[in-house]
């Protein structure tokens, strides 16, 4: 008995019977479909935040005054003043694994601008600020060297600012607005960036010269914070050790006292969202593997009540010289070829009904590749697995009692 | 004239374990059958014939006793080893057809070749072309099952049973579910099939088709309790020119 004529053998008897075989691979079709398109929506998501959080800054680190814990009571970070703009000179000049830096304090107050006004806070930060946060200016100019030198009052400003203070839709560059008396000249308007995966306006900023806001704004030496970025993502972890050697010798921390400072980089952060798109995406790909695995329940019970039905074919089969193998190998052909053929369906309509997702509920939506191959090899197997013991039966049967059976 | 033995049974027995009791199918039959025969084996039921007529196909082997098909024994064989015989030694016709649904006829008739991996699709699809024109059957190649009559399912079937060139065919009640008319038909076609040299075996409880067969073996209790030579065989062509007209030929 050679494979051609028993795959010959397979296919006309799965023709003869197409509604039949067509039901039986509904079940695996909407199977590998579910699972392609589910993985397809939390791979889909999971991007996206990866998107938004690298849109939040380049290899970002953030340094914030005070450790978690001191002296067992919790402390609020902004009230400490640990972080000194020595700190940041230092940090700019010794520190190799960071490709920018910025100071950060902040000031919160009343935007004013003729007959319009908009709370917001002005951050005192560098040039290298834009580079750290991705931001890009669109209209007008960043403020220079020279200005912080100067503690110039110049200011660039977010869409949203804009949005509020020049409603009729003149250009802001070059007018003044007032922020708690101290009046700032608009030199620059950012590109609208929307809001981040936390809900946060990003576009509702006021940037000036950490010069300008520490001496004519707070009068403060101390920093609220300090962002850096890593030279690379790989870099970051080492960016953060070196840092860290860096401020508490500044500080003169002690071998074993606990830091007067936290570092938290973007990593830290994206790994937490991750954790929960990954949950979700292992959901997903739960539900759908049932659905999997409910299709091969589906290939065997047709399977089974094939063979019942078709009993009397298998008697004439074997008188006439099948051998039980014959017989085992065609039904197990069968139900692989329904397998096959539906997991073929399945990827086809899985990617389809990604991309609908993707164009009507305008999801972010990625295919993995390895997703639609071990979805196609799961139901190679399935067809296997549970259509060998239909096959087997039907192998087993005696063609005395098969043949006349009615 | 040298005759050669195709079926040699040498004091066969078979038993069955039905619960407690120990039933007796077959008590000791021989016989043989040369090249050529058109042997109809007779009996009631409960006679034995049927556990025969699977011993006969290879379908079952006997409790004890010898039988050679062909000079080979069959006795000691595995059941792949028997499925293998019968696909080169044997063809059978079944009282109900048993032809594949929704299949046509040239693709029933391939069958038992499908199984035969030495034959090629070019000469296995030639020799089912054949087979079916030897039956009468050479304008309804691609006709399926269920657009055909009766007796015209039983062609099939005899096409089928003829397409490997077997040293026996096996006719189980092959007339059972046929019209009068019908049955003549195919009785003629099983005295040609005879009259070209084949060796048929053909199993019923009709005894008005003894007729027309050259030997008839009776059976009872599993015992053979007649077996004669019929010297005047009547041609069943002649029988059917008397018959009326089917009116739906």
């Amino acid at each position: 008995m050679n494979i051609t004529n028993l795959f010959k053998i397979a296919m006309r008897a799965l023709a003869n019977n197409k509604m039949r075989a067509f039901l039986t691979m509904l079940g695996i079709i909407i199977g590998v479909a579910s699972v392609i398109a589910m993985l397809a929506i939390g791979q889909g998501s999971k991007i996206s935040i990866q998107n938004q959080i690298s849109e939040m800054g380049a290899n970002m680190i953030m340094i914030h005054p005070g450790a978690d814990r001191r002296g067992g009571v919790r402390q609020d970070p902004s009230a400490m003043q640990t972080l000194k703009l020595e700190n940041y000179e230092t940090l700019r000049s010794e520190a190799r694994l960071i490709s920018s830096i910025s100071p950060n304090v902040s000031a919160s107050g009343q935007l004013i601008a003729g007959a319009n006004n908009y709370p917001s806070s002005v951050s005192g930060v560098s040039i290298d600020y834009l580079d750290i946060r991705q931001l890009k200016v669109k209209d007008g100019t960043m403020f220079t060297q020279n200005d912080i030198n100067t503690s110039a009052k110049v200011c660039v400003i977010g869409k949203t600012i804009v949005d509020n203070l020049f409603p009729d839709g003149t250009s802001p560059l070059g007018k003044v607005i007032r922020f708690n008396q101290v009046p700032f000249r608009v030199i620059g308007v950012l590109q609208a960036k929307g809001y981040n995966s936390m809900g946060m306006d990003q576009d509702a900023v006021v940037l000036a010269p950490y010069t300008t806001v520490m001496k004519r704004l707070l009068a403060q030496t101390y920093l609220n914070s300090i962002f850096a970025s890593a030279l690379s993502e790989e870099l970051s972890p080492l960016a953060v050790e070196e840092i860290s050697t860096i401020l508490r010798r500044e500080h003169k921390i002690k071998e074993g006292f606990e830091d007067d400072f936290t570092i938290r980089t973007q990593e830290e952060i994206s790994s937490m969202l991750n954790t929960t798109s990954t949950l979700m995406t292992t959901l997903l790909a739960c539900i759908a593997g049932i659905s999997l695995v409910v299709g091969g329940i589906g290939i065997m019970n047709i399977m089974y009540v094939s063979v019942t039905e078709r009993t009397r074919e298998i008697g004439l089969r074997m008188s006439v010289g099948a051998r039980g193998i014959d017989i085992l190998s065609q039904f197990l052909i069968e139900a692989i070829l329904i397998s096959i053929t539906g997991g073929l369906i399945g990827v086809i309509f899985g990617c389809g009904i990604s991309l609908l997702i993707k164009f009507v509920a305008n999801w972010p939506i990625f295919i993995q590749p390895w997703s639609v191959l071990v979805s196609f090899a799961v139901c190679t197997i399935t067809g296997v697995f549970f259509g060998w013991y239909p096959a087997k039966k039907a192998a087993n049967l005696d063609p005395i009692e098969a043949i006349r059976y009615e | 004239m040298s005759v050669r033995k195709i079926i040699e049974l040498d004091n066969i027995r078979r038993d069955f374990q039905v619960g407690e009791e120990v039933v007796h199918a077959l008590r000791g039959v021989s016989f043989s059958i040369t090249e050529g025969e058109f042997v109809t084996i007779m009996g009631t039921s409960g006679s034995g014939k049927s556990t025969l007529l699977n011993t006969l196909g290879c379908l079952d082997t006997p409790t004890s006793g010898e039988y050679y098909l062909d000079g080979i024994s069959v006795r000691t064989m595995s059941k792949n080893q028997r499925a293998i015989l019968r696909n080169r030694k044997i063809g059978f016709v079944f009282q109900n057809y048993n032809l594949l649904p929704k299949t046509t006829a040239v693709e029933n008739v391939e069958l038992p070749l499908m199984y035969n991996s030495a034959i090629k699709a070019d000469e296995r699809r030639q020799r089912a072309i054949e087979a079916l024109k030897a039956v009468g059957l050479g304008d309804r190649l691609e006709h399926k099952s269920n657009q055909m009559s009766g007796g015209q399912m039983q062609r099939v079937a005899i096409a089928r049973a003829l397409v490997n060139n077997p040293a026996v065919i096996l006719a189980d009640e092959a007339t059972g579910n046929l019209d009068t008319r019908t049955s003549f038909e195919i009785l003629v076609l099983f005295q040609k099939l005879h009259a070209e040299g084949r060796t048929i075996i053909f199993v019923t409880h009709n005894p008005d088709i003894a007729k027309y067969s050259s030997r008839n073996i009776r059976l009872r209790d599993g015992k053979v309790i007649e077996d004669i030579y019929n010297t005047n065989i009547q041609s069943a062509e002649e029988i059917l020119a008397t018959l009326p007209q089917n009116d739906e030929d």
